[in-house]
């Protein structure tokens, strides 16, 4: 069994569209609308998760074998928050910019759903290197989810792309004006569910009646 | 080995504590420095704003140091007290009556920043505000905030709303009147006024009780070497 075997790809790559987190699970929106009015905290977020889920995942999977039953859930949470706590403080050394807009949703990471959710599913009875593959699809697939409105957002909202200016002067002296709305969470939401209905249209057996 | 025993349990969640705990006081410790080393820089950046200089971090110390000729800790009477004022957290030197201030050389003028610190919505609010050499002009102000609302009560923080306090005037005919954040549109009576943030009117109102709170710890400073 080689280490990207059918299943194994699966794993990974099956988060990104069929199996998503966000879109598909709807676990994860509350941190997707907070932190996306920009792209640069969109990317750092995706990242952090990705980091988290994957190791927290890998964590959880090498000790599987030897958590008791009836506290695993405290032992899941103290994983995360632990991570949690290291990626905070890595953001805070190397930087600080992103981690100041970042502000309290990085501690917040240790609520996302999507961690627990995989720890519990996933991590608790699998192999350490499916844990990994499974935590880094899932970490990307909200990810790809956090970019795609962090671009919008910012680009319709305040006409920049990761803090430069990318709609020319020349719109805004035709009287093009940015989207203030966008930059309000109400819309992290309608983006969201306008990449719903786009995902569910191409992939139908995803509807329900 | 019984994984449901609760000797089992206990000893496992008891080294598992410990073993996390090491962990992070061992990041903690080795990453403080450099931790250390952006707060500061931070801090130097919102000080210079409030003088209209824009650095970056990397060269925030160096600007810092060529524009901040001095720095002391003044208390209610306006004298100057024991302590380090870059190193004072402003929250807490405010309850010691101890409130920090910062000479800027401008152009051979100099400048009076004085600290600030309250609180909006959702957090604490703080910020610098500079006063030319007679000591009741505006020179330049800058906010910071810990978790106000993106897009509404955060954009005090924003140049747009610092840079309309030049030039302002904080004392009438001798008396401490501040500054008042009003309505965008609406005036105050008797006393300079800016614009606030509209949506973000809670904010607006933490800043302008800021002001006054904050500057009237310091009228004693600005008037005591004014007559």
């Amino acid at each position: 069994m080689g280490l990207l075997s059918g299943k194994n790809k699966e794993v990974l790559v099956g988060p990104l569209s069929k199996n998503n987190p966000v879109i598909v699970q709807m676990l994860g929106i509350c941190s997707a609308l907070a932190v996306t009015s920009k792209l640069e905290p969109s990317i750092v977020m995706g990242l952090s998760v990705t980091a988290v889920v994957a190791f927290a995942n890998v964590i959880i999977s090498l000790l599987r074998n030897t958590i008791p039953n009836r506290i695993r859930i405290i032992v899941q949470l103290v994983v995360c928050a632990a991570l949690v706590t290291i990626i905070s403080e890595v953001l805070k050394a190397f930087a600080y910019d992103v981690n100041k807009q970042l502000s309290v949703f990085v501690g917040l990471i240790i609520t996302n759903c999507i961690l627990m959710g995989r720890l519990e599913a996933f991590a608790l009875g699998n192999s350490p290197w499916e844990s990994f593959l499974d935590g880094i699809g899932n970490g990307l697939g909200y990810g790809i989810i956090l970019v795609i409105v962090g671009f919008f957002r910012e680009l319709l909202g305040s006409g920049t792309l990761l803090g430069l200016q990318v709609i020319p002067q020349a719109f805004y002296d035709f009287g093009y004006a940015d989207n203030g709305l966008m930059i309000l969470p109400p819309m992290a939401l309608i983006v969201v569910a306008v990449i719903i209905w786009v995902h569910r249209s191409r992939n139908k057996d995803l509807q329900e009646n | 080995m019984n994984r449901d025993s609760n000797s089992y349990t206990i000893i496992y969640a008891s080294v598992m504590v410990v073993l996390v705990a090491v962990v992070l006081a061992f990041t903690s410790q080795s990453l403080r420095s450099y931790q250390k080393t952006n707060e500061d820089n931070d801090k130097r950046q919102q000080i210079l704003r409030s003088i209209n200089v824009q650095a970056t971090p990397g060269e925030a110390e160096t600007k810092y140091n060529e524009l901040i000729r001095d720095a002391y800790l003044v208390n209610e009477k306006g004298e100057k007290t024991e302590g380090d004022a870059f190193e004072a957290d402003a929250a807490k030197s405010f309850a010691e009556h101890k409130y920090p201030v910062f000479i800027a050389n401008i152009n051979g003028q100099e400048k009076y920043i004085m600290a600030m610190q309250g609180s909006g919505l959702w957090g604490p609010l703080w910020g610098y505000i500079a006063l030319d050499d007679d000591k009741n002009t505006v020179f330049g102000a800058d906010f910071s905030h810990a978790g106000e609302t993106p897009g509404l009560g955060a954009e005090i923080s924003a140049t747009d709303f610092s840079g309309k306090f030049s030039g302002k005037k904080i004392f009438r005919e001798g008396e401490f009147k501040s500054i008042a954040i009003v309505k965008p549109g609406k005036s105050a009576i008797g006393q300079d006024y800016v614009d606030g943030i509209s949506g973000g009117t809670i904010t607006s109102q933490g800043v302008d009780r800021m002001i006054f709170d904050s500057l009237s710890a310091y009228v004693s400073f600005l008037t005591s070497k004014n007559q």
